[in-house]
């Protein structure tokens, strides 16, 4: 007979889940590991509301495994380490985002891409090495190999730096690997939600001319006189989307419904690129002939590897970037996850973890 | 008609003779028409050989839509130059040059200045696009030729001209993309899917880089002729989901030069993580991606055509040090009607090239 949630392990940990295709989360009382010699504990201040966490909830992408205790944008202190941890102590700031183990053995985990591991351990609803369930970040305290614990840099706030675990590295990532980084280039972000807003901010870090892509004309003054973007470009203004053809160097695709890639391969130049890292549902429609005339490319991008996480931490410290966010009480978070449908949020939900979740 | 007023036999002062599609029928037939005068930076040459490219074929009925009749076709060009402009530095009479696909650009955007003037917004086609005197570019299934230097290539000295022609877009092709993709590097393993003119070549140049070549075609008959004479490592025929299957995330790239409608899924899985699909054939209508396996395995699609004059002198110089040239098969002139049939049904191994020197004809 397998053991229930609470039973399975050492210590007693208290959180948030979802039991069922409603995605309504409840109070859950589950376990985790005892602290192993490799091993971090976070007492969680701060998670982060991802998209991600919605569609999980929802079962949507038809893999969860329930109960679901979702969050993979976590922060918090240490409260403890195993003997073998030499990078972190007590009380030190620290996260953990969206995968928590890998093989450590394969070509990705050795080139420090551990997000591309066969074997990754997503962060919740997945199987960790002992083949019991992982928990996420909606619960007060999480139990991490060191490996895959960051250090939060001492002048960004925890609350508004959590987002940068999933999102921000999420655009951060395919940033640096497809070299979309040359100061003076132009960079379009399609899509201004959590991804998108954190793109804008990155994207003038690196030095880029950046323009919204967006459908809600709405978001203009925001993203110009708030998020810093340059431009800003109406999709459903015909006049407008012609006369950007052929001007973006690249694109950050973060728009997670169906929709069309030709406009957006017709805004890049001659070898331009446009990196997707939002996730439809269905497959998208893909025009090859303009790829071709114009050596365009489009190209996938999936978080980032921990290193290249710690580095994104750091360089978004230096340049003063946190996301937007809008700071909840865990008991809110239904409601917020019905925002979140309705991508009304300025840019993310962060549960206020440490003040808000009480157990009774 | 020269868009000049004139007729194309009166358009300009050299006499020329060729072969021309005049209807959507694609049927060629001879066609008296004239070249320009050779300009102080023009190059004119004797045409020897000219390879059939499908282009070709698509062009002469108009299955793109913007063919301008009469079209004299061919863009793999090579003869022996009988003239030179005042002030062309590169070449002299007698040497053994070469045309491709492009015989103009706009020499002063970003592209151009970076040796590419195929994505130059203003390429002049090498046929039946019109060029800065507002005249029709008649291409290569004729006697002569007129460029200007840019736009000619060297044929080295060890290349043979018949087997050398379809470098110039064939070639050029799949050897851009190899380079620019990084499919270059030696121990890299690639698929090339389809086995016609450009997959033959991207076999070819492949090993020629040190990449280990797997063709991945529905034709299982298509085996020997792959691994025995083009030198692929292996052989995967697609339709074949046992073989699919166990090849799935062993490749670092995949050339594809497949025009017709076919599915990219299967494709993509057969990259490695990091893998990048190369498409160089253009299917017309929308292929569907999808893009969990792209993004979870941060693979990529891209696109290219042809190359750029600078790289595609490096491809030829590159083809003559290791001994590549397509495998061909001289037409006469008058055999290309045929030809064009059956290059339609895939039946040719893997390039027709038309005999101009010795089987063009013009009439009394």
């Amino acid at each position: 007979m397998t053991k229930s949630p609470e039973d399975e392990h050492p210590q007693k940990v208290f959180g948030w889940a979802a039991r069922d295709s409603s995605g309504i989360l409840s109070p859950f009382t589950f376990s985790r590991r005892g602290n192993g010699d490799d091993d971090v504990t976070v007492k969680v201040l701060f998670c982060g509301v991802c998209h991600t966490d919605l569609h999980a909830v929802r079962n949507e992408w038809g893999f969860t495994n329930y109960p679901v205790v979702p969050g993979h944008e976590i922060v918090g202190v240490v409260s403890n380490i195993g003997k073998n941890v030499k990078k972190f102590k007590v009380g030190d700031r620290v996260g953990a985002g969206v995968i928590v183990g890998s093989c450590r053995k394969c070509e990705s985990c050795r080139q420090d891409l551990e997000n591309y591991c066969p074997r990754m351990i997503f962060t919740y609803n997945a199987l960790d090495h002992d083949g019991t369930k992982t928990y996420g970040g909606y619960s007060d305290m999480i139990i991490v190999d060191q490996h895959f614990v960051v250090r939060i840099p001492d002048n960004m706030p925890l609350d508004a730096g959590a987002p940068l675990l999933c999102a921000g590295i999420t655009v951060y990532s395919p940033m640096k690997y497809y070299g979309m980084t040359e100061p003076g280039k132009h960079l379009g972000v399609a899509g201004l939600g959590g991804l998108g807003h954190v793109a804008v901010k990155i994207g003038k870090a690196f030095g880029l001319k950046v323009t919204v892509i967006s459908a809600s004309p709405k978001k203009e003054s925001e993203a110009i006189d708030r998020l810093g973007a340059d431009a800003f470009l109406v999709t459903t203004d015909p006049a407008k989307l012609k006369a950007a053809m052929g001007t973006m160097d690249y694109i950050i695709d973060t728009i997670s419904a169906v929709h069309p890639l030709a406009p957006l391969l017709g805004l890049l130049k001659m070898s331009g690129k446009l990196v997707t890292v939002g996730l439809p549902e269905k497959p998208l429609e893909l025009p090859i002939f303009p790829l071709v005339l114009g050596r365009k490319l489009v190209g996938g991008s999936d978080i980032g590897g921990m290193k290249e996480t710690q580095e994104m931490l750091d360089f978004c410290a230096k340049h003063n970037i946190v996301a937007d966010i809008e700071l909840i009480r865990m008991d809110y978070i239904n409601t917020a996850m019905e925002r979140l449908s309705k991508s009304d949020v300025r840019y993310r939900f962060v549960i206020d973890v440490a003040n808000s979740l009480s157990r009774y | 008609m020269a868009t000049n007023g004139k007729s194309p036999e009166q358009g300009h002062p050299k006499k020329a003779f060729g072969w021309a599609a005049r209807d959507t029928s694609g049927v060629l037939s001879p066609f008296k028409f004239s070249r320009r005068a050779t300009g102080e930076t023009d190059v004119t040459f004797k045409v020897l050989y000219c390879g059939i490219c499908h282009s070709d074929l698509h062009m002469a009925k108009n299955e793109w839509g913007f063919s301008i009749y009469p079209l004299v076709p061919g863009h793999e060009i090579v003869g022996v130059v009988t003239e030179v402009g005042s002030k062309v530095q590169r070449f002299k009479v007698g040497d053994k040059v070469g045309v491709g696909c492009l015989v103009g650009s706009c020499h002063s955007c970003d592209n151009c200045a970076n040796d590419l003037e195929n994505y130059c917004s203003k390429t002049i086609l090498t046929y039946g696009a019109k060029d800065r005197d507002g005249t029709i570019t008649y291409g290569g299934y004729s006697d002569i030729m007129v460029a200007d230097e840019h736009f000619v290539l060297r044929i080295p000295e060890n290349l043979p001209l018949d087997a050398g022609a379809p470098l110039l877009c064939a070639g050029i092709t799949v050897y851009s993309p190899l380079k620019y993709y990084g499919l270059d590097k030696p121990g890299m393993h690639v698929g090339v899917v389809g086995l016609g003119g450009l997959g033959h070549m991207a076999v070819k140049f492949a090993k020629a880089m040190g990449v280990n070549v797997t063709v991945i075609s529905t034709s299982p008959n298509k085996k020997k002729e792959a691994i025995e004479h083009l030198g692929a490592d292996s052989f995967l025929v697609s339709r074949d989901q046992d073989q699919m299957q166990a090849a799935i995330g062993t490749l670092d790239g995949i050339i594809d030069t497949v025009s017709a409608q076919h599915p990219l899924l299967p494709l993509i899985s057969l990259l490695k993580p990091h893998g990048k699909l190369v498409t160089v054939g253009a299917p017309e209508k929308p292929l569907e991606l999808p893009v969990f396996p792209l993004l979870l395995g941060r693979k990529l699609i891209g696109g290219s055509n042809i190359g750029g004059l600078k790289e595609t002198q490096e491809m030829l110089d590159f083809a003559a040090k290791h001994n590549i040239k397509a495998d061909i098969e001289v037409i006469p002139m008058d055999y290309v009607n045929t030809a064009m049939e059956r290059l339609l049904k895939a039946d040719v191994r893997y390039r027709f090239v038309i005999d101009i020197g010795n089987t063009m004809n013009s009439s009394a």
